[in-house]
């Protein structure tokens, strides 16, 4: 969806104004905000495709936790883990819902350390490869995905299979198979902006094999 | 600083038909931590979340523990200093620094770090890389924790690509014209990590006093990381 979410190469957006000695969290609502949506039962695409459907001018306006807060209200209900009059009012009508699967303290103990290799071989035929001119395909779907606007169209080139992923996309008509390459692909800064850009500098972006084009 | 944020927020509350009570302001603020008796008085999204929460332990969704958890984990236990960790054994440590390089997974494995497909890009006096993520706020949780607001504003992502060096120079850092600027957007799942260069007068710093140099900003790629004070460089 080209989104007010997909923002690379808008200009005006104010200065980016750090704060110094900055706390994870301001409030402790964005705590439990990160840990709420964070724990809910779905792929983070699904999570994304929420966020991304907050009218523009909302989107701007609110602050990032403000928009999990949005979203997360509509993943409940999209997925039926509760129904609109149970968020409305705050409280459970329909008794629990076992169906999903609830995060644990021994999950999120895993996150973010070493996992055993795994052992599965996944292969995925491609097409390209490393060192190849590429375009970016002029794609513009409705839904999810992750092939930003100011790449479509522009040629690169490949400097790095990343392995083999799932396609993120809500419509993955006309993309390939889900599982395929992603492509690390250096587009120039001349070839993005212009000859007002620099010579020299390049942006590097992920892209699934199913965003390229031969060029 | 506090006031841009406290201005962002407030639009963002503004935008939710939500009133800026104390709590939530109060919250931002470094400058009076401790005064207001009405401190504790919800503001609406704190409300609105804790309903949130309410109905989906009631609904068997989420398990309080794992909730806490999730937070001590990020606010306590994962961040930066992991990153730094990482970049110090890279500095005192060719052999090291070359693992980490072609496999990163690998090498922040050996420190102990997972659950992220990382790649480390070095900086060099002829290169220099920056972190951005144009489309939503992907960051390396497992080497730097949670990203900082202004990684995840507007400014920042819609300005990084476009015009890397005028958002360096923001930040301090002004870099000559013969220097390379590699912008890495994280539109994939894989998570990067800038590798800063060493500053020179460190040579008889251990492994820890060189991690206690390096700083998030430096390892996104939007500071260089500076000699320690009162060194000879």
């Amino acid at each position: 969806m080209n989104g007010a979410h997909d923002m690379g190469g808008m200009q005006d957006m104010g200065p980016i104004a750090p704060e110094r000695d900055e706390p994870v969290f301001h409030a402790d609502w964005e705590r439990r905000m990160f840990a709420l949506f964070n724990a809910v039962d779905v792929e983070w695409p699904y999570r994304r495709t929420q966020i991304e459907l907050i009218p523009p001018a909302g989107y701007l306006r609110m602050s990032y936790y403000e928009r999990w807060l949005a979203a997360l209200p509509q993943i409940l209900i999209k997925t039926g883990m509760a129904s609109a009059a149970e968020i409305e009012s705050g409280k459970a009508i329909g008794g629990t819902n076992a169906k999903w699967h609830v995060l644990t303290v021994a999950e999120v103990a895993t996150w973010d350390v070493p996992q055993p290799a795994t052992t599965e071989k996944i292969k995925a035929h491609t097409q390209l490869h490393v060192g190849q001119r590429v375009r970016a395909r002029n794609l513009n779907p409705v839904g999810h995905t992750r092939l930003p606007r100011y790449v479509r169209g522009k040629v690169g080139t490949i400097t790095r299979d990343g392995g083999i992923e799932e396609l993120q996309d809500t419509d993955i008509q006309g993309l390939g198979p889900k599982r395929q390459h992603v492509y690390t692909v250096r587009f120039s800064a001349r070839e993005l902006w212009g000859d007002q850009a620099s010579p020299r500098d390049s942006v590097y972006a992920d892209l699934w094999e199913g965003y390229l084009e031969s060029a | 600083m506090t006031t841009t944020r406290r201005d962002v927020l407030s639009a963002g509350l503004a935008a939710a038909s939500a009133a800026v009570t104390p709590s939530v302001v109060h919250a931002q603020g470094h400058d009076h931590a401790d005064d207001h008796d009405h401190q504790d008085v919800p503001s609406d999204p704190a409300l609105r979340v804790k309903a949130l929460e309410s109905l989906m332990v009631a609904k068997g969704l989420v398990d309080r523990a794992a909730l806490d958890a999730l937070i001590d984990n990020y606010e306590h236990k994962t961040g930066p200093r992991n990153g730094a960790r990482v970049v110090a054994r890279a500095w005192v440590d060719a052999e090291y620094k070359k693992r980490l390089l072609k496999d990163a997974n690998a090498a922040i494995a050996e420190l102990g770090y997972g659950g992220t497909n990382l790649t480390v890009v070095e900086n060099s006096t002829k290169i220099h890389n920056l972190i951005v993520c144009t489309l939503c706020s992907c960051y390396p949780w497992a080497v730097l924790g949670l990203p900082p607001v202004w990684y995840k504003s507007a400014a920042y992502r819609s300005r990084s690509v476009i015009d890397p060096r005028g958002v360096l120079s923001e930040f301090g850092v002004t870099l000559a014209d013969d220097v390379e600027v590699r912008v890495w957007d994280s539109t994939a799942d894989l998570r990067y990590l800038v590798l800063p260069e060493r500053p020179a007068g460190t040579s008889g710093l251990t492994e820890a006093q060189l991690a206690a140099l390096v700083t998030r900003d430096a390892m996104v790629g939007v500071a260089k990381v500076l000699p320690p004070q009162g060194a000879n460089a």
